[in-house]
């Protein structure tokens, strides 16, 4: 593909959005406004994350893609493809030998390490949107901390169902600041916004916001102190290799009620059963 | 038994061969050129330059046959390709009093220096199917006519009279909607460049709704005109403007209800559209729209009209933002449903647990 | 009496263009007063109501309020979040339309509890029973907490609102014509409660009107606005028993002949 820049973008545009990363960074959770481009796939098939990863790109790198925690999911697949035609750099799905790790929905279950970039998604960055509708309005809100609105949507939620009901895409608070989207992650990974020793950038290209948590920032989420955040999964432990920690993906097995849950981290699912740990369900004649 | 999916690579090489072949249709029918699609589909090609604001009539033709004629699909295309495309520098204003007009007509004046000029258009046509097209034949000649000189426009017999606003030049740079993110509230020029890259059918649904009274603003058409404008670039070494090439516009300007208030004399007021190639219906549609969303500085009343809603309208015009948002929902999203269903159950044993 | 006005207006003026809005306006308001403003509908009341709230900016004037943190401070020289939070806190305005202060998607619970939550409250059981507390106090059965303001008569809709306003204790209210739209009977009842609860909390309050019968039941002082100018102030009994101004005269005879 020498018809393209490393990495698709032009290198002035790169340096528009390193811009905008760079005060994102210096801001967090603040959404800064950049030109987002068009780019080859759709938007809200990841534009936004596309954008921000070939602005963090170097020909060093090794890169991971996931969608729903998974690496062979097609859109991970096409957008993995993507970089490797257009970058040329090396790909893993190991979450530990990945230097950017681009997300769609999902952090991966391993903790990141010092110098990992983990690159998100994100379809709808403002967190006060459903609530209002301007843009205008909710800058408005953001800049003067008019933040109300958002736990009467949660006491709401409680009046209406006993609990809090959202239950991905969870709004947190930044450093005690700005309220923030962290894109739909389900509400299970929230814990693991907070004092990561990653960055964390999340680009919203439709929408043309760039937003940063710097590493080691203090994340929570919303609640009330009677009505604690709780960071649920479902009550099982994976069927594969019988982690009971991770977040778990259903699958239908057949059509009498039949199903098995799963851990949505591939990799983590495989690391696991390559070191011998079996779950309810796991083929037995690979047994180690 | 289920293993976790794997296999989403081949699936997806072999849905592109399936597309691929698709987009051929019967081995029997000749293939499209290129060249015919650019010939003999110039509007879709049209349409495809102005949305994807990208002038070349040979890529848009193929890009309408990559996208087997899905005209969205192609503007996407022709989108994504000019991501990649360094920026060398920018024009001049195009000049289009001194355009070479194909077409030029207004509503405004029975005739009037330059004349009344159809030119190629649909307007006049019996909407009947020609089956004389469907069997080949000679292509049709038709009498030729002096190309038209520059002519005069409909607007500056108005401005000369002080009968319609006066448009006050200026030299400031407009902000550039393809290099820097959409800002509201949105200055006319950043207005414009939206409206004219936005998606034709919901201009035209815009304007149609000011029409029938949604922000209504008495619209003449005051000019509609059509022809090639020569772009020109100043090059810093040489220190004048040279032409780089030309380019075929619509341009239309509107004269609408005049305003007025006791210390100044009513005027007429201007919607103003400008799109690449022969596009006439979306340079109609812009200029009403243009002109309803000039509510605001012109003193008139917010009605609650969606086409006097700036922020409206510019955030849905686009139709490769909203074509992608809209279609992404069929992406994957069992982790949010896995978490919108643990949910549910929770609540529901919780609501049965309260019941009992 | 505390030896500084709660509220001192100075000069308040703004135009429209050539029209002028209001005037010259000025007056104090010492704490625990209720001051009403009366005249006919284009007299430049409400702009007057909306420069002292914040919803305006006067062309002149100074809106001195005496803070509870830092003392008496130019509202209008105030940033824009400081207006905000005191307008969360210190202020309330009850609006003559309840759609206008009510959020109607919400619960009435969700509406008594905004306020709270915007000045920090993070409790929902304590929330909760404040929001409870005060929809008695507006005469409000407890189990309409979670139904919505849409589900609700005129009259109640206004009276959630009072609560809305009142929940985190102002110190200074501003009422726009709080009965107008309502029925004689509804507005005997508001009226009545609105009294008992001023009274009982202290409150100050300016009171924006055409209704002299609101301001006989509720105001100690009285400002006659004609044409954006105020003509004739003082005591409302005096005000509306012996009235010095010919139009402050029209007006009390128009509506005692009623």
């Amino acid at each position: 593909m020498s018809d393209y820049n490393f990495a698709y973008l032009d290198e002035q545009t790169k340096r528009m959005i390193r811009r905008a990363i760079l005060k994102g960074v210096a801001v967090p959770g603040y959404q800064v406004p950049f030109a987002s481009r068009e780019m080859p796939m759709p938007y809200g098939w990841g534009t936004g994350g596309v954008q921000v990863t070939a602005a963090c790109l170097t020909p060093d790198d090794t890169l991971k893609v996931i969608d729903q925690g998974a690496d062979d999911t097609t859109n991970a697949v096409s957008i993995r493809k993507f970089f490797e035609r257009t970058a040329g750099v090396a790909t893993s799905t190991h979450t530990a030998e990945a230097t950017i790790i681009q997300t769609r929905h999902r952090i991966p279950e391993a903790a990141l390490s010092d110098g990992q970039i983990l690159v998100y998604q994100v379809p709808i960055p403002e967190p006060l949107r459903f609530l209002e509708p301007r843009e205008t309005e909710t800058r408005r809100m953001h800049a003067l901390e008019d933040y109300g609105l958002m736990h009467v949507k949660l006491y709401e939620d409680i009046a209406r169902n006993g609990a809090i009901a959202t239950s991905y895409a969870y709004p947190v608070k930044v450093e005690g600041r700005y309220i923030m989207d962290p894109s739909p992650i389900p509400k299970f990974d929230n814990p693991k916004l907070s004092n990561t020793p990653a960055l964390q950038l999340f680009g919203a290209g439709r929408e043309q916001r760039i937003y940063a948590i710097p590493p080691f920032t203090q994340i929570v989420s919303l609640d009330f102190e009677d009505y604690p955040f709780e960071a649920s999964k479902a009550p099982h432990a994976c069927d594969l290799c019988a982690d009971d920690t991770t977040y778990l993906d259903e699958v239908i097995t057949d059509d009498h009620g039949g199903r098995m849950f799963v851990c949505s981290d591939t990799d983590h699912c495989e690391t696991r059963r390559d070191a011998g740990y079996r779950g309810r369900l796991a083929p037995q004649e690979d047994a180690a | 038994m289920y293993v976790a999916v794997k296999g989403g690579e081949r699936a997806i090489d072999n849905a592109h061969a399936l597309l691929a072949e698709e987009r051929r249709g019967d081995p029997a029918v000749p293939e499209l050129s290129v060249a015919q699609i650019r010939e003999q589909m110039t509007l879709a090609v049209n349409r495809v330059m102005a949305e994807g604001s990208l002038y070349d009539p040979d890529l848009a033709a193929l890009a309408i046959k990559q996208a087997r004629g899905d005209l969205i699909e192609a503007i996407f295309l022709i989108r994504a390709y000019r991501t990649t495309l360094p920026r060398l520098g920018h024009s001049n204003p195009v000049d289009t009093g001194a355009m070479a007009a194909v077409r030029r007509v207004s509503a405004t004046y029975k005739d009037l220096p330059g004349g009344q000029v159809l030119g190629p258009t649909f307007d006049y046509t019996h909407r009947l199917i020609d089956f004389a097209l469907a069997a080949e034949g000679e292509a049709p000649r038709a009498p030729q006519a002096e190309p038209l000189g520059p002519v005069p426009r409909v607007t500056g017999f108005l401005d000369r009279e002080g009968l319609i606003e006066a448009e006050p030049d200026s030299d400031a740079t407009p902000r550039d909607l393809t290099r820097e993110p959409m800002e509201l509230p949105a200055d006319r020029a950043l207005r414009l460049q939206a409206l004219t890259r936005g998606d034709e059918g919901f201009i035209l649904s815009l304007a149609y709704s000011s029409q029938r009274g949604y922000g209504r603003t008495h619209p003449f058409v005051g000019e509609l005109r059509i022809g090639e404008v020569a772009v020109e670039m100043e090059i810093p070494e040489l220190g004048f403007a040279v032409e780089i090439g030309e380019i075929t516009v619509t341009e239309c300007e509107t004269v609408n209800q005049f305003t007025g208030s006791k210390t100044k004399a009513p005027q007429f007021t201007r919607g103003y559209g400008l799109v690449f190639g022969q596009s006439e219906r979306k340079a109609i549609s812009m200029s009403l729209v243009d002109r309803a969303l000039r509510w605001e500085e012109l003193g008139e009343d917010n009605t609650g009209a969606p086409v006097q809603d700036a922020e409206f309208v510019l955030m849905h015009a686009d139709n490769i933002q909203a074509t992608g948002f809209l279609e992404h929902i069929k992406l994957p999203h069992y982790v949010d449903f896995q978490s919108e269903l643990e949910l549910v159950r929770r609540l529901r044993a919780g609501a049965q647990e309260a019941a009992e | 009496m505390s030896a500084t006005p709660l509220l001192t207006v100075d000069g308040i003026g703004k135009s429209y263009g050539a029209r002028i809005g209001c005037a010259d306006v000025s007056f104090d308001l010492w704490p625990g007063e209720v001051m009403g403003i009366v005249g006919e509908s284009g007299s430049g009341k409400s702009t007057l109501l909306g420069c002292l709230a914040g919803h305006l900016t006067p062309d002149t004037g100074h809106v001195i309020f005496d803070t509870t943190a830092d003392g008496p401070r130019d509202v209008l020289a105030m940033s824009e979040p400081e207006r905000r939070m005191l307008a969360r806190t210190d202020w309330a305005f009850v609006h003559q339309n309840p759609r206008d202060g009510l959020r109607m998607g919400v619960s009435a619970g969700g509406n008594v509890g905004e306020r709270l939550m915007a000045v920090g409250a993070r409790h929902y059981g304590q929330i909760r029973d404040q929001a409870t507390e005060w929809l008695g106090r507006v005469e409000i059965n407890a189990d309409r907490i979670d139904d919505k303001p849409r589900q609700f008569s005129g009259g109640m809709q206004q009276r959630l609102q009072i609560a809305r306003n009142l929940v985190t204790g102002p110190r200074l209210v501003f009422m726009d014509e709080p009965t107008g739209g309502l029925d004689v009977s509804v507005q005997a009842r508001l009226l009545d409660l609105l009294r008992g609860l001023v009274r009982r909390m202290g409150l100050s309050a300016v009171i924006v009107t055409h209704d002299l019968a609101v301001v006989r039941l509720l105001a100690d002082r009285l400002v006659v606005m004609k044409d954006g100018r105020i003509v004739e102030q003082g005591l409302t009994d005096q005000v509306l028993d012996d009235p010095q101004h010919p139009y402050t005269q029209l007006l009390v005879s128009s509506v005692l002949q009623v």
